[in-house]
């Protein structure tokens, strides 16, 4: 694999809360345009993952490459501009914001960004909420909002964090559409997902993340004679 | 004479008058400390000092280099904005993390400071800086005689206070501060630089106080105490109002103002704590304040 088809690289990466040490020497890499999941169970670092890239946790050490610049110095805005669009876990949907001047915050990044028309068509939801308090939104259409947010920018690398959490499933399935839409854009996705179901058709590699470690890599054709070794490591 | 409840309309129209111009800085101060409070989460006691030494700059700049009140106004909240970012960048920024009290007893000192030295080099006493000749005089309006500069300190404060509110509400400006206010390392992982605007908005909060001591120094004496006598009030109008409601800072220091001003017309023994019953009032009633939100 050539280095520029690589566009997140995590090498050795420790990570940690005020005194307590989270990651134990993540490694792993996301190709241009893949779709990468981390599995795993409650507590194991797959969201401290996704939050020690963007230097949301505290004190970290290692290696993270991102699109060939290394970040691991970097304040969290720099590493944000270099192309990384976060949907976080809680969501992150501010209450002080409209739906739309949520959507609206994030700086565009890039001009390859979709435009306020695209979003919309993509979830029409949105549209029709746009004046309404961003909490004011049911939890299936904050999740899309927090979604929508980070496709205008342009960003290129989508950290998605549990975004099926919690949903009906018409919307966990209408989540996957989406996410199957930006693969065949280009879009380069590492999904944090504990819904297995919905993570398994999506991606193109699996990392299974246990004590704060890479416990196995498992690629889409692998996946039937593994389902096995999966279910014991995830408990699913 | 006309009276209402037998007082004359003049008196009362006059205090009216005076509580609004108390209130106009009651709502400046207030609302440069409900903005750093909801960025910075400090409690900013050198609020006062920055007020105080605003006057001061006025009044220093036309004494030593001949720099008249119409430069201050400008002049002036720029430099205490200046020296706000220098103590943010050297001081502040480092408490973020802890209790408000340390942010609280950080500012608390520098206060003393810096009151503690413009006390030994100009004394307690205060210095008199006279009214621009533009807005010197009286307008007769009828009822009552409306002193030109009262008018003009209301008129100002409502203004960069509404012009605040617009930026804070309306715009993108806006929703980013809005936005870091509330999560600021979401926001920041967004790509949008939350420690500069932080910088920037304590920077303003204080320039804020300094343009109010530029529009007191010629209402009131300039005097190294002046702004520790006022903070005290400014405070119990955050707590009334509320932290994190920009309007209902402005519109809580206004009508404080203009209360503390009607009780010297009716009950003038009362004038200097009726602040503090109505907030001892509104915390019973409403905890958070008549503005704020209930966590």
């Amino acid at each position: 694999m050539n280095a520029t088809t690589e566009y997140l690289r995590l090498r050795d990466l420790h990570a940690f809360y005020g005194e307590s040490h989270v990651l134990h020497g993540v490694n792993l890499v996301v190709n241009r345009g893949e779709c990468v999941t981390l599995l795993g169970r409650n507590g194991a670092g797959r969201t401290t993952t996704l939050r020690a890239i963007l230097g949301l946790t505290g004190r970290r050490t290692g290696s993270i490459v991102v699109n060939g610049t290394e970040v691991i110095g970097l304040p969290t805005h720099q590493i944000a501009r270099l192309g990384i669009g976060y949907c976080p876990e809680e969501r992150g949907i501010y209450s002080s914001l409209s739906c739309e001047e949520n959507l609206l915050l994030p700086p565009k990044l890039h001009s390859a960004g979709m435009s306020l028309d695209e979003i919309y068509t993509m979830f029409p939801n949105l549209a029709e909420r746009r004046h309404s308090q961003g909490t004011r939104l049911s939890g299936g259409e904050q999740q899309m909002l927090a979604m929508a947010r980070v496709l205008r920018t342009g960003a290129q690398l989508l950290l998605l964090d549990e975004i099926s959490e919690g949903l009906a499933p018409v919307i966990v399935q209408r989540l996957a559409q989406i996410i199957l839409q930006l693969k065949e854009k280009g879009f380069t996705i590492l999904l944090v997902e504990q819904n297995f179901r919905f993570a398994a058709p999506l991606a193109d590699r699996m990392y299974v993340v246990e004590h704060g470690q890479i416990a196995a890599e498992i690629h889409q054709n692998e996946l039937d004679e593994k389902r096995e070794f999966l279910q014991e490591v995830l408990g699913v | 004479m006309t009276e209402i409840f037998g007082i004359p309309i003049q008196a009362l129209m006059g205090q009216l008058m005076l509580g609004l111009v108390n209130g106009s800085f009651y709502a400046m101060l207030s609302l440069g400390l409900a903005v750093i409070f909801g960025m910075l989460n400090i409690i900013n006691f050198a609020h006062g000092a920055m007020y105080m030494a605003g006057a001061f700059f006025a009044w220093m700049g036309l004494t030593y280099w001949g720099i008249g009140y119409w430069w201050s106004l400008i002049l002036v909240p720029l430099t205490v904005g200046v020296v706000g970012v220098i103590i943010e960048r050297t001081m502040l920024q480092w408490l973020y993390q802890l209790d408000h009290l340390y942010g609280l007893l950080l500012t608390f000192g520098l206060a003393l400071m810096i009151e503690g030295a413009f006390r030994y080099f100009y004394g307690s006493s205060g210095l008199p800086y006279s009214i621009p000749e533009e807005l010197t005089g009286a307008i007769n309006l009828g009822f009552m005689f409306l002193p030109k500069y009262r008018a003009w300190v209301v008129v100002v404060s409502l203004v960069v206070c509404l012009a605040t509110w617009f930026v804070i509400e309306k715009t993108k400006l806006g929703a980013y501060l809005r936005a870091a206010t509330e999560n600021p390392r979401l926001t920041q992982a967004f790509g949008i630089n939350v420690p500069l605007m932080v910088m920037l908005t304590y920077g303003f909060g204080v320039a804020l106080a300094g343009l109010g001591g530029v529009l007191a120094a010629p209402a009131y004496a300039v005097s190294p105490l002046m702004g520790s006598n006022l903070i005290i009030v400014v405070f119990a109008v955050v707590v009334i109002g509320g932290m994190g409601s920009i309007m209902g800072s402005i519109l809580t220091g206004l009508s404080l103002g203009v209360i503390e001003g009607l009780t010297k017309v009716f009950y003038a023994e009362a004038s200097n704590t009726v602040v503090f019953v109505v907030m001892v009032i509104v915390l019973m009633i409403r905890p958070a304040g008549l503005f704020g939100k209930e966590k």
